[in-house]
């Protein structure tokens, strides 16, 4: 097993080898390949039912696919999901922690369960971060979007993990709200060499949070690049443009053509 | 199976039942209803009818607070999962490093908890109001209750996979499995009064072995060790036989990708 303090960062920590999920004969996902590196952060785009939330259940082990497979760390989610999770964390826009339990408890619990030594230190020191140490006496339930999402992203923070997946984190937020997430996810990224998958529907999040970028189309990958690689090779004003290009007509960008060698 | 990550969900639990006293009301308030009128019925009839019918506040009162034991240990089970639906923490606890040994293990931990206060409760209540004392049945006590325990977290198992199975939807099956079986593990009646047919099926059940135990203990203070040898070989069948089902309906709702659907609806 490799060991969790390497600090390669061409090390690839999250790989999809021709992963391909059928729902009642529809392919949800098609082939689909990738690598998430350590210290890079990876956008997964897509239009509604491009397959991106399929492909993050894939990759969390909460759907299994129909052929291909998926590693994290050199080892195979299927039969190593424990030691993956352990090293790994996520964050959605669409699941929540227990509304009827404090902030506190409910991060407790969760340090907990990763086994996160001083848990009340790293606790604090982390709402800290995400300007919300007012909030840990307050119940769950009672706090708004930003507030909540911030909370997620707290406990999405609390193992160190290596690989964090988040999916939409900036859903419902306001732009002031949803700009200093974006601004602590990546400094905690650069920080800790993290290696993020990140799915968002708001372009400004990819253009300022993504290394790289994949587009997925009707499960496929339709390409593949940097933002401002993107942007070039579709002659678009902005990667929205792109989105609503693939989005509409499922265009494929081509690859810019390989420089001859010296 | 990591007893930390085990602790970590129970504290969980724990937090939610003394952060919501309402949930320690419906852990108790039902009970006692049931007892109350039970008791109240018992001694009406107990009143009115043969005197030589002694025995019959004691079977009611005992099979009324030993199944309650056993539906508890159920409840735990299934309504611990629930709570994690209702609160759409399900994701959150799957994509943890958390087995599901270690998910279910607190579950009956759980299970056992909310006996633990629901059977002081009602061994107190029926020793100040009808004079019966459950410790009146002595060191069998311990073995029908672990055998109760047992099956309660049996169908616990059970229900909770036909939750995942059929979603939402089959919520109410969490409440209704238990019933299901009540009527032929002989609570508070013997097998010999039920109808034929249903005596083969009643003696399949390890809970039946331990409510004609119960009885036999109450009128004689002796109880045949074979019975408890059935129940206890019965109770090891029905939780390897619901651990498999759980862990088998498990892998299908992954396979079939509606693991995520259902905790996130």
């Amino acid at each position: 097993m490799p060991s969790s303090a390497s600090s390669d960062p061409r090390e690839v920590i999250l790989q999809a080898h021709h992963l391909t999920r059928e729902f009642d004969g529809v392919r949800a996902l098609d082939d689909f390949c990738f690598e998430l590196r350590r210290g890079e952060v990876l956008g997964l785009l897509g239009a509604n039912g491009a397959g991106k939330t399929t492909a993050m259940n894939c990759l969390l082990g909460l759907t299994l696919p129909t052929s291909g497979s998926v590693s994290a760390f050199g080892l195979d989610l299927q039969r190593h999901r424990i030691e993956i999770l352990k090293r790994a964390n996520f964050c959605s826009a669409y699941t929540a922690l227990p509304g009827n339990l404090l902030v506190r408890q409910n991060l407790t619990v969760f340090a907990r369960i990763y086994g996160v030594p001083d848990a009340n230190a790293r606790i604090a020191e982390l709402m800290e971060l995400l300007e919300i140490p007012h909030l840990a006496g307050r119940v769950t339930g009672q706090l708004s979007a930003g507030e909540s999402t911030r909370v997620n992203l707290v406990k999405a923070l609390l193992n160190r993990p290596e690989l964090l997946m988040l999916d939409e984190p900036t859903a419902s937020l306001d732009p002031d709200i949803a700009d200093k997430v974006r601004k602590v996810v990546r400094r905690v990224q650069r920080e800790n060499q993290l290696g993020i998958l990140y799915t968002s529907h708001n372009m400004r999040d990819i253009e300022e949070v993504c290394d790289r970028v994949i587009f997925l189309h009707r499960g496929r990958v339709v390409c593949e690049g940097t933002p401002t690689d993107l942007l070039a090779r579709s002659s678009s004003q902005s990667l929205e443009d792109v989105f609503i290009k693939i989005a509409r007509d499922g265009e494929i960008l081509q690859e810019p053509p390989t420089p001859p060698s010296a | 199976m990591n007893f930390r990550v085990i602790f970590a969900l129970v504290l969980r639990y724990l937090y939610l039942y003394t952060r919501t006293p309402m949930r320690m009301v419906e852990l108790v308030f039902w009970p006692v209803v049931d007892l109350v009128v039970w008791g109240n019925v018992t001694v009406f009839i107990q009143k009115n009818s043969n005197p030589d019918f002694g025995h019959f506040i004691l079977f009611m009162l005992g099979g009324m607070i030993l199944w309650d034991i056993m539906f508890r240990a159920q409840q735990g089970v299934a309504i611990s999962f629930l709570e994690d639906v209702w609160t759409r923490n399900l994701l959150n606890v799957f994509v943890a490093p958390v087995r599901t040994s270690e998910y279910v293990g607190a579950t009956f931990i759980v299970g056992l908890l909310r006996i633990a206060v629901t059977a002081v409760v009602l061994g107190l209540i029926s020793w100040v109001g009808y004079a019966f004392n459950i410790f009146s049945l002595g060191g069998w006590l311990l073995p029908f209750f672990l055998n109760l325990l047992a099956f309660g977290w049996a169908l616990g198992l059970l229900s909770t996979g036909l939750i995942l199975r059929y979603g939402q939807a089959a919520e109410s099956l969490a409440w209704a499995i238990p019933f299901f079986f009540q009527p032929v593990v002989a609570v508070f009646y013997r097998v010999e009064d039920m109808p034929a047919w249903s005596q083969p099926i009643a003696w399949c059940l390890p809970p039946t072995y331990i409510f004609e135990g119960m009885r036999q203990v109450m009128q004689s203070g002796q109880m045949r060790w074979d019975y408890l040898a059935w129940a206890a070989g019965l109770n090891v069948l029905c939780l390897a036989g619901a651990g498999a089902l759980f862990g088998w309906i498990l892998q299908q709702t992954r396979r079939r990708g509606l693991l995520t659907k259902f905790a996130t609806q």
